[in-house]
C-alpha cells in the first residue's frame, strides 16, 4: 500500500444540520444509522482519484474534518477549536435548507475559519461583517452543501433554490442540495457527484499544482504520510 | 377618572412584561432556529407576562397602590388566568407538538394530544394524593386543588435549583478556586490533541484504503460464479476485515481520548479567562460579592438542616425580625411600621429580581444544551411550564419573607393552603439536592479513574504500533 498525497478539508456548520451524516456518507458511501452530536472534532477520510479516467490520474487522500458546535460557542471553545484551523486546503459550508439561520450562520464560521488562517494569534478579525471581495480573493476553495432537502414541500422549493443560489454566489463556490439520508444524489454521474469531484480537484490543485507561497505550509503537530 | 387608573396601571406593565417575553424569546433563545410557530411564542410569552404580573400586585401590595378590593379582583383574575393556561394550554400544546413529531400519529394529532392532555391531569391529580396540602373542608372542584399540585411541583424546582446554587456558587465567584493555568499548560494539551488527531487520521487512512482494495478485488471475486467461484471466495482469507475490526476498535478509543482532550482544553482556555477577568475590576467586584454570596449559602444549608432537625417553622419575616433587633439591641428608635414597609420592598424587589433572572439564564444553559431544530417548540413550551410553576411557588413561599400585614393578601388569594408544609418541603428537597452532589463525587472519581486507564491502553496502542 504506498503511501498517499493527502488534502485537509474542514466541514463547518451550526448544530444538527448534519455535517456528520453528510461525512459518513462521503466516507463510508453509507447513510449514518445514529447521528450524534459531535464533540470536539471527528476526522473521516476518502480516498479520491484526481482527474479520474485521464492519464494524470493520482489517487489522494482527503481528510474531512467535521468541527462541531456553534458560532454563539462561548470563546474557550471557539479559541480551542482553532486549532483544527491549522493548513486547510478547502471548506466544505453545510447548512440545513429548511433552517434559515443556520444558513445566515455560514458567514460567521467562514470567517472564522479564514481569519485563523491568516492572523497566526487566532483572534478574529473583522467584527461579523463579510465583503464579497474579501471572498472573491479568498484563495482557499469553498463548496456550499444545502441538507434536507427532501423535507422542503414542492412548491417552497424553488424559493429556497433561488436563496441557496444567492448565497454560494457571495461565497464565490459551487453548491449542492441533497439529503445526507438518501444515497442517490451522490450517485456516480450525477451532476452532485461530478461537482464534488471538481471541488475536490479544485483543491488538490491549489495544495500541489500552483506555485502560491502562502499555501505552502509547516505543519508543526503533525507526521506526513 | 377613578376607574381608568387601575386598568392603565395594571394594562401597561403587562404589555412590556409579553413585550420583553417575546423579545427574551426571539433574541435569546430562538436565536439559531427559525419561528415557525408563532403560537409556541406567543404562550411563551403570555406565561411570562402573567407570572411577572403576580409579582408586580406584591409590589403594589406593599406599597399600597390601587384600592384593596381592586387588588384583590386583580389577583383573582390574574390567578385564574395563569392557573388556566399552566394546566390546559401549555400541557395540551406540549402533547399536540410531541405527537406532530411522531410520523405514525401525524394523522389525528388532535385526538392523540388530547389524550395526553387526559393522562397528564390524571397524574396531575394523583399527585396531590400523598401530601397533607388541603384542610378537608375543601371540596373536589376548587381552586386550591390546583394551587396547591402546582405549588408541590414548584417549589421541588426552586429548592432544586437552589440547592445545587448553593453548592455551585462557591466555585463560580470565588477566584479561590482556580487552578493556575499558563499558556504552555494549554500548548501541551493542544498538541497532545492534534497528535491524537493524527494517529486517528492515519488508521482511518488505512481502513479506507483496505476497504477500497476489497472492493475493487471482490468486484473481481464477483464476475466469477459458479462452484469454482464459490469455493475460491470461501477459500481466500478475509484476513482484510479480520484487520479492519481491530483497527476501528483503536480508533474508536482514540476518538473518545479525543473528545476528553478537547473538553479539557476547553476547560483550561475557560479557566485561563477567568483569571484574566478576576483580575480586572469587575473581576474583583464579583469576588468580593461571591464571598458573601457563598456566606450566605453556607447560611440557608444551615438553616435549611435546623429547620428539619428541630421541626422549627419560622413565625416572624426577616425584616421585622431585624427591626426589632435593631430597636431593642441597638436602642435605636424609628417609625418602624414605615422602615418595615420600605425595606421589605426592596428585599422583596431583591428577591424577584435575582430569582426571574436567575431563572431566565438557566433556562437558556438548558435550552442551548438539549435542543435541536425538531425538539425545539415542545422544549420551550416545557421550559414555559417550569417557569409558571416556578414563578406561582415563589409567590407561596415569599410570603414568608413579609411582614404580618402583607400576607393576608396572598393568604386570602391563595385559600386555606398549609402554607408551612410548603416550607417544610423546601427544605427537604432542598437538603436533598445536596445530598445527590455529594453523591456525585464518587462518580466524579470513577469517571477520572476510567479516563487514567483510558491513557494507559492508548500509550500500550501506541507502543504497539510504531
Amino acid at each position: 500500500m504506498a503511501s498517499l498525497d493527502r488534502v485537509k478539508v474542514l466541514v463547518l456548520g451550526d448544530s444538527g444540520v448534519g455535517k456528520s451524516s453528510l461525512v459518513h456518507l462521503l466516507c463510508q458511501n453509507q447513510v449514518l444509522g445514529n447521528p450524534s452530536w459531535t464533540v470536539g472534532c471527528s476526522v473521516d477520510v476518502r480516498v479520491h482519484d484526481y482527474r479520474e479516467g485521464t492519464p494524470e490520474e493520482k489517487t489522494y487522500y482527503i481528510e474531512l474534518w467535521d468541527v462541531g458546535g456553534s458560532v454563539g460557542s462561548a470563546s474557550s471553545v471557539k479559541s480551542t477549536r482553532a486549532v483544527f484551523y491549522n493548513s486547510v486546503n478547502g471548506i466544505i459550508l453545510v447548512h440545513d435548507l429548511t433552517n434559515k439561520k443556520s444558513s445566515q450562520n455560514l458567514y460567521p464560521w467562514s470567517l472564522e475559519a479564514l481569519s485563523k488562517d491568516s492572523s497566526p494569534t487566532g483572534i478574529i478579525v473583522s467584527n461579523g461583517d463579510y465583503d464579497r471581495e474579501q471572498f472573491a480573493e479568498n484563495s482557499v476553495p469553498l463548496l456550499i452543501i444545502g441538507t434536507k432537502f427532501d423535507q422542503i414541500p414542492e412548491n417552497k422549493r424553488n424559493d429556497v433554490l433561488t436563496r441557496t443560489a444567492f448565497i454560494s454566489e457571495d461565497f464565490n463556490a459551487e453548491e449542492i442540495n441533497l439529503d445526507c439520508t438518501n444515497p442517490r444524489y451522490l450517485a456516480a454521474g450525477s451532476s452532485n457527484a461530478v461537482k464534488l469531484s471538481r471541488f475536490f480537484d479544485k483543491v488538490i490543485e491549489k495544495r500541489y499544482f500552483t506555485r502560491d507561497p502562502s499555501q505552502v505550509r509547516v505543519c508543526n503537530f503533525s507526521f506526513c504520510m | 377618572d377613578v376607574l381608568n387608573t387601575p386598568a392603565n396601571t395594571t394594562l401597561c406593565p403587562q404589555v412590556l412584561f409579553f413585550g420583553f417575553g417575546w423579545l427574551f424569546f426571539m433574541r435569546q433563545l430562538f436565536k439559531d432556529y427559525e419561528v415557525r410557530q408563532y403560537v409556541v411564542q406567543v404562550v411563551f410569552s403570555i406565561t411570562f407576562a402573567f407570572s411577572c404580573t403576580m409579582f408586580e400586585l406584591i409590589i403594589f401590595e406593599i406599597l399600597g397602590v390601587l384600592s384593596s378590593t381592586s387588588r384583590y379582583f386583580h389577583w383573582k383574575l390574574n390567578l385564574y388566568v395563569i392557573l388556566l393556561v399552566l394546566i390546559f394550554v401549555v400541557p395540551f400544546y406540549i402533547g399536540y407538538f410531541v405527537v406532530s413529531n411522531i410520523r405514525l400519529l401525524h394523522r389525528q394529532r388532535l385526538l392523540f394530544s388530547c389524550v395526553v392532555w387526559f393522562t397528564f391531569m390524571y397524574f396531575f391529580w394523583k399527585l396531590g394524593d400523598p401530601f397533607p396540602i388541603l384542610s378537608p373542608k375543601h371540596g373536589i372542584l376548587s381552586i386550591e386543588q390546583l394551587i396547591s399540585r402546582v405549588g408541590v411541583i414548584g417549589v421541588t424546582l426552586m429548592a432544586l435549583l437552589s440547592g445545587f446554587g448553593a453548592v455551585n456558587c462557591p466555585y463560580t465567584y470565588m477566584s479561590y478556586f482556580l487552578r493556575n493555568v499558563t499558556d504552555s499548560d494549554i500548548l501541551a494539551l493542544e498538541r497532545r490533541l492534534l497528535q491524537t488527531m493524527d494517529m486517528i487520521v492515519s488508521k482511518k487512512k488505512r481502513i479506507a484504503m483496505t476497504r477500497r482494495q476489497m472492493y475493487q478485488r471482490g468486484e473481481e471475486q464477483n464476475k466469477q460464479t459458479g462452484f469454482w467461484g464459490m469455493i475460491k471466495s470461501v477459500t481466500s482469507s478475509p484476513s482484510g476485515s479480520e484487520n479492519l475490526s481491530l483497527i476501528q476498535q483503536e480508533v474508536d478509543a482514540l476518538e473518545e481520548l479525543s473528545r476528553q482532550l478537547f473538553l479539557e482544553t476547553v476547560d483550561l482556555q475557560a479557566t485561563k479567562e477567568r483569571i484574566e477577568y478576576s483580575k480586572t475590576f469587575q473581576g474583583k467586584y464579583f469576588n468580593f460579592l461571591g464571598y458573601f454570596f457563598s456566606i450566605y449559602c453556607v447560611w440557608k444549608i444551615f438553616m435549611a438542616t435546623i429547620n428539619i432537625v428541630f421541626d422549627r417553622v419560622g413565625k416572624t419575616d426577616p425584616v421585622t425580625r431585624g427591626i426589632e433587633i435593631t430597636v431593642n439591641y441597638l436602642g435605636i428608635q424609628f417609625d418602624v411600621k414605615f422602615w418595615s414597609q420600605h425595606i421589605s420592598f426592596i428585599l422583596v424587589g431583591i428577591i424577584i429580581v435575582t430569582s426571574i433572572r436567575g431563572l431566565l439564564i438557566t433556562l437558556t444553559k438548558f435550552f442551548y444544551a438539549i435542543s435541536s431544530s425538531k425538539s425545539s417548540n415542545v422544549i420551550v413550551l416545557v421550559l414555559a411550564q417550569i417557569m409558571g410553576m416556578y414563578f406561582v411557588s415563589s409567590v407561596l413561599l415569599m410570603r414568608m419573607s413579609m411582614p404580618l400585614e402583607y400576607r393576608t393578601i396572598v393568604t386570602e388569594v391563595l385559600g386555606e393552603l398549609q402554607f408551612n408544609f410548603y416550607h417544610r418541603w423546601f427544605d427537604v428537597i432542598f437538603l436533598i439536592s445536596i445530598k445527590r452532589l455529594f453523591q456525585t463525587f464518587p462518580l466524579i472519581l470513577i469517571g477520572t479513574f476510567s479516563r487514567l486507564m483510558l491513557k494507559k491502553f492508548y500509550k500500550c496502542v501506541k507502543s504497539m504500533t510504531s
